[in-house]
């Protein structure tokens, strides 16, 4: 009978369907828990190529951390750099921009060629309520996702502000995905003695940044992945 | 600490500031008769404040037999500020804190008690154990400037970025420097 037929019939694609899913998300949880193994090691090859890098600044000290810690890296190495701030922080980018400018005419450069500044909408302002939050963390999240497939950065260097979140997450779901191996490299705010921030925290429990460096002994102690480098400041 | 050449030695000012932020706590603890008798006992003469973003407004004052007291909201910078103060009274932001600290000028920390989740003390807390800096809330604050001793305090070391700069080198598999 045809509703008999019917039903096996739906009852063998449901069950072959079960089955496919289950086998996707198995093969995708072995990919993500390869590609945290593999982020933890540093990266297998020994060569001088520059880097494409993305930095993502964050409304003051962050900024002055970040630019303290730019003015070690030797800067023909990380090239070119992609510089993304808040839609809502008018300063940082300036200072980004001060800082490319004096090394541009150091080095008779152009800074269009080395560097480049985009502004990204927030996940959250600060003090906003936290269900209007999940509509604005879901436009800000698309609109990273943009950024992140023009960029596809190879080094992402982030110190603490929430913008990095969307970021960090889209980055390692191109890991998984093959688009493109970022290696994320997180240090955490010297203002923070005792505990991680927010975005810390969240990089840390899920495994997220490739090296998560904390300035402060204590934290170190608490986070035991973590590495300690002292204060940067 | 606390270095005065090139300045009027007569003129000690109080160099107050709250970053961006709006520290009206702050503003007001600092513009009360307590704490200004303190300051003057302290032999400071003058009291500049930075109020940034805050609605409560200083009085200014000429300072005959008491602070001369003046006010503005923002500038670009306030390193040239820093830098003829014999004191500063800074909220906990860490900008604020190491700019000072860099310059070797002596630092009461307040900390805003009102702010969420006020991770901003721990900095301050750890450097005055360190003993860096003072501490002080807006209500201890005039208790803070009594008791306290500049030269107690200990010069701060900047830090260094070479080491985070290593290992990300080294991560990525460049040579080292």
């Amino acid at each position: 009978m045809e509703k008999g037929n019917g039903c096996c019939f739906s009852s063998v694609s449901s069950s072959a369907i079960l089955s496919s899913v289950a086998f996707v998300v198995i093969l995708i949880f072995v990919r993500v828990l390869y590609v945290i193994y593999c982020s933890g090691r540093p990266l297998n090859k020994r060569s001088s190529k520059p880097v494409s890098t993305l930095i993502i600044l964050g409304s003051g000290g962050h900024t002055a951390e970040m630019l303290n810690l730019l003015a070690m890296l030797q800067k023909d190495r990380f090239y070119p750099r992609f510089y993304i701030a808040a839609a809502t922080d008018n300063m940082s980018l300036q200072k980004a921009l001060l800082l490319e400018n004096s090394l541009a005419s150091e080095t008779g450069t152009v800074v269009a060629e080395t560097a480049q500044f985009m502004k990204v909408y927030r996940s959250r302002e600060v003090g906003q309520s936290y269900i209007t939050s999940v509509w604005t963390t879901l436009i800000a999240t698309v609109h990273a996702l943009w950024l992140m497939i023009k960029i596809r950065p190879e080094v992402i260097l982030c110190n603490g502000p929430g913008t990095c979140i969307p970021l960090c997450v889209i980055a390692f779901i191109f890991k998984v995905l093959g688009i493109r191996w970022s290696s994320i490299f997180y240090v955490e705010s010297i203002a923070r003695v005792r505990r991680l921030s927010l975005s810390g925290l969240l990089l840390y429990k899920l495994w997220m940044a490739d090296q998560l460096f904390v300035q402060w002994p204590q934290l170190k102690q608490q986070y035991p992945r973590a590495t300690y480098v002292g204060r940067l400041m | 600490m606390g270095d005065e050449e090139g300045v009027d030695k007569s003129r000690r000012v109080v160099f107050v500031t709250v970053g961006t932020t709006s520290f009206d706590a702050l503003v007001k603890a600092v513009d009360s008769e307590n704490v200004k008798k303190e300051l003057l006992v302290k032999g400071y003469t003058h009291l500049l404040i930075q109020m940034g973003r805050g609605s409560y407004v200083p009085t200014k004052s000429e300072g005959e037999g008491s602070l001369v007291v003046d006010y503005f909201t923002f500038s670009s910078s306030i390193a040239d500020h820093l830098r003829s103060a014999s004191l500063v009274i800074s909220h906990a932001g860490s900008g604020s804190i190491f700019e000072t600290l860099r310059l070797r000028k002596p630092l009461i920390v307040v900390v805003n008690e009102d702010l969420m989740d006020n991770h901003q003390s721990e900095l301050a807390d750890e450097l005055a154990n360190r003993k860096h800096l003072y501490c002080a809330s807006p209500q201890t604050l005039h208790q803070t400037i009594s008791d306290m001793d500049l030269n107690s305090l200990l010069p701060y070391t900047p830090g260094d970025a070479t080491p985070v700069a290593n290992h990300i080198n080294r991560f990525l598999g460049f040579p080292d420097d």
